[in-house]
């Protein structure tokens, strides 16, 4: 069980969260000019990364809100996490 | 005189042939009774099932798992392969598959072996054995292909009934298990002298500090140590001290019988505490196992180290057993394993049981020391001894069937040339095959292991990221007392520091003890016999030996993973604790690669089997979930209902009066509501407040309705999509305000739809300024349904017009109902007159049982889910999750209507603009009537144009909903069909397995009351 820095109520365990997907994935504004391809891109495409990942979590059984976190996936090591609508720490 | 001084001249000593008159951990003037496969034996206190039975000259404790070949104890501890036992105390407290090395004796244990029919001495299975050419490695995948017909009939119950290890308790299990969380600076696991000296340096930091290990009493290899000192005391004495010692620690918790089972991520350790196992008669008050999940700032593993088997012919019969494991049998438990032995050495290991055997008086009839020039204080002390040491020997076989009677030695020159067989009787043959670091749990956290060349032997390698941990002692691959306590200490400061404590001291520990030695020998041992019909075994338990690991590597599988898995080594309750290393040895072999080139295999959790109780904890029966009963529950039970579960909460599912089948209540039900009146509880409905300036706004983008134009003291039914175009939820929603709606979703929805919603709102949206808040639990909803529904409301309600014109369908108002507040909707579910009356829950049961008294005026009628479900499907209302499936759009259930055509943008609007969502062939909702007018359709059941045509079938669509209807009359159904609703008219065949088909025509998904009449009950 990870152990997850909430970035408004600090490291809560996993227990306490519930995943969120892939970070970074903006709804566009305006879909309808979008071409059926970038639509499904935008639907399906995910990375599955092997390595670092930028995902959701959202502190549900805690503050309720969504943020962001930097984890590898191959060793669970956290390396950032941070509120939703910041941008992804360079270093990371 | 104390009882402890009387001259202990104990009855064991005679009744128990190998028991030593004195030594030991054991209290001779304790003894116990207890039974073994239905034999009565006696024991002492401090004994485990296994030294017991050696006290009794019994090795043969089990049969392997494949060849049926008598096995008897060949470890002292958690590493053994062969005696598995299952311990009952009755049909529920039954545990299979337990190593009686581990088991604890009590009075009255009673135990039986395992993998034995009819029983261990005549074994039918044990004719596999006679067979063991036609079983090689893969025999299974080999055999068993053809013909595939076979396989349902023949193979696979044969197989099931000869698989597995142990039996399957009958009976519920009655034991508590209770799970802790706890949070400590530094975790130690295992207590031998490296784990000591860790939680020593560890606890003077004033950190938190848990120490745990798998035996009964801590202390490790110091409980089998009669010859070493430490800081000029005893070993045994130190052990005593040093317990004292971290027992004055308030902030160290010791933790016997407690084994680390799993290393998960960030820290998080499992640990399995056995609190009862071991008692006689245990107190209920207690629970059997306790489950710890430590979250630890550092770990240290003092696990110590495996003793290696050595792979020879024949290496499986009871009496061939590790050197370190007879030591811990004389030394520990006062038990002579036999009475002559050989020992078979690769490492000093085999010197010490020499001398702790021949101490005791067992003979020792040669040390036959593969090494052609061994040295070091072992071998001298024996020299000194006197005992029989020849060197360059190997093992070429050994003979015996119950039990070892005699090795075959043979000397085996530098070139692997193998010469003058010998042949000497002996009831115990000791393997010292040199040692394996215990790093399973290292492994678990993923850090990674590192081939050490010096000690042959995978040490520990860079530790895993998001892990904080480190080994010491033989773990570490530093062998030797003085090494376990210097590195231990050491560890346990380092951990300290690392976790933030300060003001460790450091401490010299002077032993004089044997010389450590990392002597092994890796692979198969070379004889001068026919390689193709000699096994030597590489894994015990899983009856894998050198000749099947060769045969895997000769078909192809060169990696460690493949030929692991073909060969089935290392795997199952082992966990390659004997298997690995010699597994390792013999791949390197076969191939001629060095063992690092060879790889490494993954160590899984648990350590040891672990009891499913220790991870259900409390979570069983009703704690198994959470139940959630409504306001009205008590009410409805009182009544009568039937319950089901939807989700977590119970509902009533029907109310059955005397003699009624679900089939009469139902109808009866139905017919009430229709007729006259009927009452429903539907507070599990979910409910979400949403609340603010841009609430129409927010509402417009999640539900594919136009809400911009609702006016305040509407409704209107909401119907909400994924991203991906299908349809996700629905529910009635209300304008409680211009900035208020008042949502309701599904049932099993309520908290997936808060979710979706929070998502948008906090990551697509953040800019809208609207506020969500669940109110499923604020709002009790009681359904008031049918002709008579206004006029029983009536007289209860205080500030709202029920008129027709003033509060029509699809209305709702706030006001008060037998004094309390109320959100009044004018709602239908059923297609009558109805309203649904939104209370404080508090208040419910009383304005339930208010319009229930003024109801019965006209029959009023509680009815349940299921006449909900029937009166919805005459209407042609569709049901989420019944009539969809996570695939339909809203045109496949009929619901093009609801959507706002005007409106730009709205979740999943953009994907019902693809291709496949607007083919014409898509699954349509329709209506089905049986032609024969009676057969009431399965649910789920499959429709085809013509139920003749060879398989695979073309299948049309399914049926989603069937009822049989009171109020037409016949039964009905619902059902997804492709192009459906070109089709209305079309006579299609649904599918009854086993009996052919039921003719049915499409129609109308809306069977009652079309035009809306019922609705005004006029």
């Amino acid at each position: 069980m990870l152990i997850i820095p909430c970035p408004h109520c600090g490291p809560r365990p996993e227990l306490e969260f519930r995943y969120g997907g892939q970070a970074h994935i903006a709804r566009p504004v305006d879909p309808s000019p979008l071409s059926d391809e970038e639509w499904a891109s935008f639907l399906y495409s995910r990375d599955n990364e092997r390595g670092i990942h930028a995902e959701r979590w959202r502190h549900i059984h805690g503050c309720a809100r969504f943020f962001n976190v930097v984890r590898d996936t191959t060793t669970d090591q956290i390396l950032a996490s941070y509120k939703t609508g910041e941008f992804r720490p360079e270093a990371v | 005189m104390p009882d402890s001084l009387a001259p202990n001249l104990s009855v064991a000593a005679v009744n128990e042939p190998f028991r030593t008159r004195s030594g030991g951990r054991i209290d001779r003037a304790k003894p116990l009774s207890f039974s073994f496969d239905g034999q009565t034996y006696s024991g002492v206190a401090g004994d485990t099932l296994a030294s017991a039975l050696l006290a009794h000259g019994v090795h043969l404790m089990g049969r392997s798992f494949k060849y049926h070949r008598p096995r008897g104890v060949m470890t002292a501890g958690s590493d053994e392969p062969n005696a598995l036992v299952t311990v009952s105390r009755d049909a529920g407290r039954t545990a299979p598959n337990l190593r009686a090395t581990q088991v604890e004796l009590y009075e009255g244990l009673s135990a039986i072996s395992q993998n034995r029919f009819p029983s261990l001495q005549f074994d039918v299975g044990g004719i596999n054995d006679h067979f063991a050419a036609l079983l090689p490695a893969g025999f299974y995948y080999k055999t068993f292909m053809w013909p595939r017909s076979f396989w349902d009939r023949v193979y696979e119950p044969v197989i099931r009934a000869s698989a597995g290890l142990g039996k399957v308790p009958t009976a519920p299990d009655p034991d508590r298990y209770l799970q802790r969380n706890a949070h400590c600076e530094v975790l130690v696991i295992g207590a031998g002298p490296a784990g000591l000296t860790a939680a020593l340096a560890a606890a003077e930091s004033g950190l938190r500090v848990i120490l745990c290990d798998e035996q009964s009493e801590l202390g490790g290899s110091l409980l089998a140590d009669t010859t070493s000192m430490i800081a000029g005391k005893p070993a045994r004495v130190w052990l005593t001290e040093t317990l004292a010692e971290l027992a004055t620690f308030s902030n160290v918790t010791l933790l016997p019988r407690t084994t680390g089972f799993g290393y998960y991520p960030h820290n998080h350790v499992g640990l399995v505490e056995r609190v009862t196992d071991h008692l006689a008669s245990p107190d209920s008050a207690q629970p059997r196992e306790r489950m710890w999940q430590v979250r630890a700032k550092e770990v240290v593993l003092a696990t110590g180290a495996f003793e290696r088997p050595l792979t020879f012919p024949e290496n499986d019969r009871p009496g061939i057993m590790l050197a370190d494991a007879a030591t811990t049998f004389v030394n520990r438990y006062g038990v002579k394993p036999g009475k002559r032995a050989v020992i078979a050495a690769a490492n000093d290991s085999g010197y010490r049981a020499a001398l702790a055997l021949a101490e005791a008086g067992v003979e020792i009839a040669m040390i036959a020391d593969l090494r052609r020039n061994p040295s070091g204080s072992g071998y001298d002390a024996a020299r000194r001894a006197g005992l029989s040491i020849e060197t360059g020997k190997t093992i070429a076989g050994t003979s015996g069937k119950m039990r070892v009677d005699g090795a075959s030695i043979a000397s085996v020159g530098e070139d692997g040339k193998v010469w003058n067989t010998q042949d000497i009787g002996c009831d115990l043959l000791l393997m010292a095959g040199g040692w394996t670091p215990t790093l399973h749990l290292y492994s678990q956290s993923l850090s990674k292991l590192k081939w050490d060349d010096a000690i042959q032997a995978y040490v520990p390698g860079a530790v895993a990221a998001s892990q904080a941990l480190r080994a010491a002692g033989a773990a570490s691959g530093a062998y030797g007392l003085d090494a376990a306590l210097s590195t231990g200490f050491k560890a346990g400061a380092e951990a300290a520091v690392a976790a933030g404590g300060d003001g460790v001291t450091t401490r010299v520990f002077v032993t004089i003890s044997a010389e450590a030695d990392a002597s092994t020998f890796l692979g198969a041992m070379p004889h001068n016999r026919d390689a193709n019909r000699v096994r030597a075994f590489v894994d015990f338990q899983n009856d894998s030996t050198a000749k099947d690991l060769k045969l895997a590597v000769r078909e192809g599988f060169r990696s460690v993973e493949h030929a692991k898995r073909y060969t089935t080594t290392g795997m199952a309750t082992d966990q390659g604790k004997t298997s690995n290393m010699p597994m390792l040895g013999v791949m390197a072999q076969a191939q001629g690669k060095t063992i690092p080139e060879i790889g490494f295999t993954t160590f899984r959790p648990p350590f040891t089997p672990t009891t499913f109780g220790n991870f259900a904890g409390a979570a069983r029966g009703d704690l198994f979930d959470p139940i959630r009963r409504t306001a009205i529950h008590h009410w409805a039970e009182g009544q009568g209902a039937v319950f089901e579960d939807v989700g977590q909460w119970k509902r009533a599912r029907y109310f059955p009066r005397q003699g009624e089948d679900m089939h009469a209540a139902v109808a009866r039900e139905c017919k009430a509501v229709r007729s006259a009146l009927g009452i429903f509880d539907a507070s599990t409905l979910g409910k979400i407040e949403v609340v603010g300036p841009d609430a129409a706004e927010f509402m417009n983008r999640m539900y594919i309705n136009p809400w911009t134009k609702l006016g305040v003291g509407r409704c209107r039914y909401g119907v909400m999509l994924r991203e991906d175009g299908f349809v996700y939820d629905d529910g009635v929603v209300g304008r409680i305000a211009e900035d208020r709606f008042h949502v309701t979703t599904t049932t099993g929805g309520a908290a997936s739809v808060l979710n979706m919603m929070e998502d948008y709102l906090q990551t697509e949206w953040p800019g809208l300024n609207v506020w969500l808040t669940s109110a499923t639990e604020q709002w009790a909803v009681i359904a008031l349904q049918g002709p008579k529904a206004r006029e029983v409301l009536a007289p209860f309600v205080e500030g709202i017009d029920l008129s027709p014109a003033a509060f029509p369908h699809m209305a709702i108002a706030e006001g008060r109902i037998c004094g309390v507040k109320t959100r009044l909707f004018r709602v239908s579910f059923t297609g009558e007159l109805g309203f649904e009356i939104n209370v404080p829950p508090s208040a419910a049961r009383r304005v339930w049982e208010a319009l229930y008294a003024e109801g019965r005026k006209h029959s009023i009628t509680p009815y349940g889910t299921e006449t909900m479900h029937v009166l919805r499907a005459e209407k042609g209302f569709i049901i989420v999750g019944q009539e969809t499936d996570g695939t339909a759009t809203p045109d496949d259930v009929g619901l093009t209507w609801a959507i706002g055509k005007a409106k730009k943008d709205f979740v999943g609007k953009r994907s019902l603009a693809r291709p496949g969502m607007t083919d014409p062939k898509r699954k349509q909702l329709v209506g089905l009537l049986s032609v024969d007018n009676r057969t009431v359709l399965e649910e789920g059941a499959q429709i085809v144009a013509d139920p003749k045509q060879p398989k695979p079938m073309t299948v049309l669509g399914h049926v989603t909903s069937s009822y049989m209807s009171a109020a037409l009359g016949h039964p009905i159904a619902l059902a997804l069909v492709e192009a459906g609703r070109s089709r209305m008219g079309e006579t299609l065949q649904v599918l009854v397995p086993g009996k052919g088909s039921v003719a049915v025509k499409l129609v109308s998904p809306v069977f009652y009351d079309a035009e809306g009449a019922s609705l005004d009950a006029v």
